[in-house]
Parts: C-alpha cells; sequence; structure tokens
C-alpha cells in the first residue's frame, strides 16, 4: 500500500511537471545564447556528419545529412 | 591581435562583395544587414591509410523580415589507401587496380588497401529560412557536390509550428536525392572475378571489360524527417526526432571485393561485390541540453535500424565549461556500435554456394567506435571566435562468428584504425 501511495504522489510530481513545461518569454535569458542552440556548432556537426558518414553504417538522425559523397 | 582588428573587415567586405555578386544584388545594400561567416580547415588523418581535408566558408545573412538565407561552400580532398575487401593472407598478394590499370602487391600479414585514392570535392549548399503566418516557420534548400567519379544533388524542405508561447515546435522535413557514380574502369559487374596480370598483355583489356557492365551507376534517397523540440524550464531544452530514410538505386561500392578461399583458408580469387538495391533506415535521436551555472551540458542518443538487419546506437556527450577570461573549452566523448548487415561475410568459403547478396566491407560489418576531443575557443573582439577542435578517433571491427579455417587463424582480419581529427574554425 505503501508503495502505491509513493508511486501515485510521483506519478503525480511528474504530471504536474509536465504540464507546466516551458518558460514565459522574459525567461528565455539562458535558452537565448547561442551556446545553448540545439546545434550550436553547425560546422563541426557538417564536419562530424561527412566523417561518420563516410566510415560507419549509420548516417543522419540530427538533421538531414550533408550530401552524398563517393567516400571511402 | 590588432593586426586581425584590422584584417578582419576588410576580409568581411571582400567576401560580402563575392557573394553579393555571385547573388547579383548589391554589395553597398547588403552590406546594411551584414553577412555573418563561419570558416573552418578540417584535417582527418588515420594511421597508415586515407587522410582528408576539408575547407568550409558558410555564410548566413538575415533580412529585414526575419529571412534568413545561408550559403555554403566545402572542399575536401581525399588521399591514401582504403581497405579493399579482401582478407589478409600469410603470403604477400597481388590485385589489379579498380581502374583496371596496373596492379599492386600486398605484403603478407597485412589488410589489403588500395592506395590510389585521390578525390577532389566540391559542394555548395544554400538554404533559405522564413517566417510563414503567425507561428510557423519554412525552410527550402539544395545541395550539389562533384567529385572525380561522383556526383551528388539533393532538395529539401521544412516546415515547423511553434505552439504554447514557442517552448513547444513540431517540425516536418522531407528531402530528396539524386547521386550518380561513374568510378574510374567502370562498374563491376558483381560476383564476377577480379582479373590478375599484366595490363599491357594482348587480351588483358577485352578480359578485363568482361567484368564490367556498365559506366555508371545510379541511386535515389529520400528522408523524411518528423521532429518535436520541447523548452523545459529555463535551463533545459529537449529536442525528439524520427527520421525514415529509403534508398533506391546502385548502393554496391564498386571498389570492394571479397576474398574467395580454399579449405586452406588461401585466396583463388577475389569476386567484386554485391548489395541489395533498397536499403530503409528508422532512426530515432533524442537529445537534452541543460545549462548549468557552471557550463552547458548537450547530451544525445540515436538507435537506427534498418533493412538490411543493422542496428546502431550512438551516445554524445559535450560539456562547454566557460572560463575566466572569455575562453571556453569543451570535452567530448562519442560512442558508436553497430551490428552487421546481414549480408556482410568476412571472407568466402569455396565450398560454400554463393549468396545473392555479400559484402566484406567492415563499415557494414559489426563494429564499435569511439571518440574523445577537446574544443577550444577564444573570442577574437566584437563578433569574432576562434576555435580549436582536436578529436582521437577509433574504430574496433568486431568478429561475427565466421569461423575461420586454415591460414585466416593466422592473420588479423579484423583490424583496428586510429584516426585524429584536427580543426580550426573562425567565425566573423
Amino acid at each position: 500500500m505503501q508503495r502505491y501511495k509513493i508511486l501515485f504522489i510521483v506519478s503525480v510530481i511528474l504530471l504536474s511537471g509536465c504540464a507546466s513545461l516551458g518558460v514565459q518569454p522574459w525567461e528565455r535569458d539562458l535558452l537565448a545564447k547561442d551556446e545553448m542552440a540545439l546545434t550550436s556548432s553547425p560546422i563541426d556537426a557538417a564536419l562530424d556528419d561527412h566523417i561518420y558518414f563516410s566510415k560507419e553504417a549509420t548516417s543522419g538522425g540530427r538533421s538531414f545529412g550533408g550530401g552524398g559523397c563517393g567516400c571511402n | 591581435m590588432q593586426l586581425t582588428n584590422k584584417t578582419k573587415p576588410h576580409l568581411k567586405a571582400l567576401l560580402t562583395t563575392a557573394t553579393c555578386a555571385l547573388l547579383g544584388t548589391s554589395a553597398q545594400a547588403a552590406t546594411e544587414n551584414s553577412w555573418e561567416f563561419d570558416t573552418a580547415i578540417m584535417h582527418y588523418a588515420e594511421t597508415d591509410r586515407v587522410s582528408a581535408t576539408e575547407a568550409i566558408i558558410a555564410g548566413e545573412k538575415t533580412f529585414d523580415n526575419d529571412e534568413v538565407l545561408n550559403l555554403k561552400l566545402t572542399i575536401d580532398v581525399l588521399t591514401g589507401a582504403s581497405p579493399s575487401g579482401a582478407a589478409a593472407q600469410t603470403s604477400p598478394q597481388t590485385f589489379t587496380r579498380p581502374s583496371g590499370n596496373g596492379q599492386y602487391i600486398v605484403d603478407a600479414d597485412t589488410t589489403p588497401l588500395d592506395d590510389t585514392f585521390h578525390d577532389t570535392r566540391v559542394q555548395l549548399t544554400g538554404q533559405w529560412t522564413q517566417p510563414l503566418l503567425e507561428d510557423y516557420i519554412v525552410s527550402l534548400g539544395g545541395n550539389f557536390s562533384k567529385e572525380y567519379d561522383y556526383m551528388s544533388a539533393s532538395l529539401n524542405g521544412n516546415l515547423a509550428r511553434d505552439f504554447n508561447q514557442k517552448n513547444t515546435t513540431l517540425s516536418v522535413g522531407m528531402a530528396y536525392a539524386y547521386d550518380v557514380i561513374e568510378p574510374e574502369g567502370g562498374i563491376p559487374k558483381p560476383f564476377s572475378s577480379m582479373v590478375i596480370g599484366n595490363s599491357d598483355d594482348l587480351g588483358f583489356d577485352e578480359e578485363f571489360s568482361q567484368t564490367r557492365i556498365a559506366g555508371d551507376e545510379t541511386k535515389t534517397t529520400l528522408d523524411l524527417l518528423f521532429g518535436l523540440t520541447q523548452v523545459i524550464n529555463r535551463n533545459m531544452i529537449v529536442q525528439f526526432n524520427y527520421s525514415y530514410s529509403t534508398a533506391d538505386g546502385y548502393l554496391t561500392d564498386p571498389f570492394k571485393v571479397i576474398s574467395l578461399v580454399n579449405t586452406n583458408g588461401e585466396a583463388q580469387e577475389y569476386l567484386y561485390e554485391n548489395r541489395p538495391d533498397k536499403r530503409t533506415k528508422h532512426s530515432f535521436f533524442g537529445q537534452a541540453k541543460y545549462h548549468f551555472d557552471s557550463g552547458i551540458l548537450d547530451t544525445s542518443y540515436r538507435f537506427m535500424t534498418d533493412d538490411w538487419k543493422i542496428d546502431s546506437h550512438t551516445g554524445e556527450v559535450r560539456y562547454l565549461i566557460p572560463l575566466d577570461n572569455g575562453h571556453y573549452i569543451e570535452p567530448h566523448v562519442r560512442l558508436y556500435t553497430q551490428s552487421a548487415a546481414e549480408f556482410y561475410q568476412p571472407f568466402i568459403h569455396q565450398g560454400q554456394a554463393l549468396p545473392n547478396y555479400v559484402s566484406s566491407d567492415y563499415r557494414i560489418g559489426e563494429l564499435d567506435t569511439y571518440t574523445i576531443g577537446l574544443k577550444y575557443g577564444l573570442p577574437m573582439g566584437k563578433n569574432s571566435d576562434l576555435s580549436f577542435r582536436l578529436e582521437y578517433y577509433h574504430q574496433a571491427p568486431k568478429h561475427n562468428g565466421t569461423d575461420e579455417i586454415g591460414e585466416l587463424k593466422n592473420v588479423q582480419l579484423y583490424e583496428e584504425i586510429d584516426a585524429i581529427i584536427a580543426q580550426v574554425t573562425y567565425s566573423f
């Protein structure tokens, strides 16, 4: 019983967390930084994509790849 | 330092003029909404194998109504040796170059590498992004690249919609690519045997051309991408993507062969590989960024599965640490593991019936890799930034369970590879 109570409390906390996801426009000071962009170094990401595309069997996932090549 | 500050506006003005000339607009009008540039040079070098140098110049311009134009030019030069796919042997082996012009000999106990790779690739990318209606952002782009024996062209489009005070963004995108491969010496006939002999001999050319089926081949790739971005709180943002990718056409590597061995493990012939002409991949990508007081944590994970039976897991962590003097360091770790394609085999045994598809390319075999690296960045005056990146990349191909026979027990079939990635980036 105790276990269910804890589970219930945790669920409520998690759900109420979901409902209040996000920030007000004036709370975006940190998120607005360039370093907080999801792809903060597009050049590094493009170069890495090209390397791993030609050296491993998987590519993409984050965005569209940079185009094919006859890489060896 | 002073020198840099003096030369910088000059370089920027020059690039702006050049870009405007290409676009057919007036430089004077464009300098009012100035361009921002990222330039980088990267060197990738494997021990005793391939090395590549890649230079990028990318420009971004934001117009009055938040429209953004991105243009990028990439040039890379590749040289060095790449595995041919043949298995190592306890005695030297002779191979014919993929072009049919000449032979090369590989020492005993050495992974056969073909050292004829020299290529220069030029790539142009353009992307236009703009707001649409109240909460939408639309983006359209194209990509074209050309190297000596390869051409790739693609178009992409993406639509994103913001919800919940821009805390939630849903996006959908599509890309379509058309590639042409035109290898020197033509496209080899799958499972045909590499012709070995003096290429000056009468009859060699005739025999060689019988192993060829075409001068070029093509493939098309369709990608779909569905994304969700969610702001969690003042410090945290997350992203989830599902992507679907299907490639149709020539997916075989025309330069790769596979050893056909006898019961002693001795190579009798080298057969050109053959892969299916269709591949469909599903990938699930998640990323979270968290702003701590002491730095920014960037973590991501990707799971990919495809109908060649390759599954892969990729995990990546970066931690950006600002230093007191305005500089920063960013350690980086990447771990990757993949299972083998169902048609991967390190060699074929003579007693075995030939499969429909086969490849001994270690890149579609069972493989673990890791990367560790460090980036160091420093501001160089107003709006410009210099950074250095150094990474170590290790590839460990894994034994796929195939029993080695005869002399193959005494050679290294799954050789590990080390590579260094060094990069300098200057943004202004």
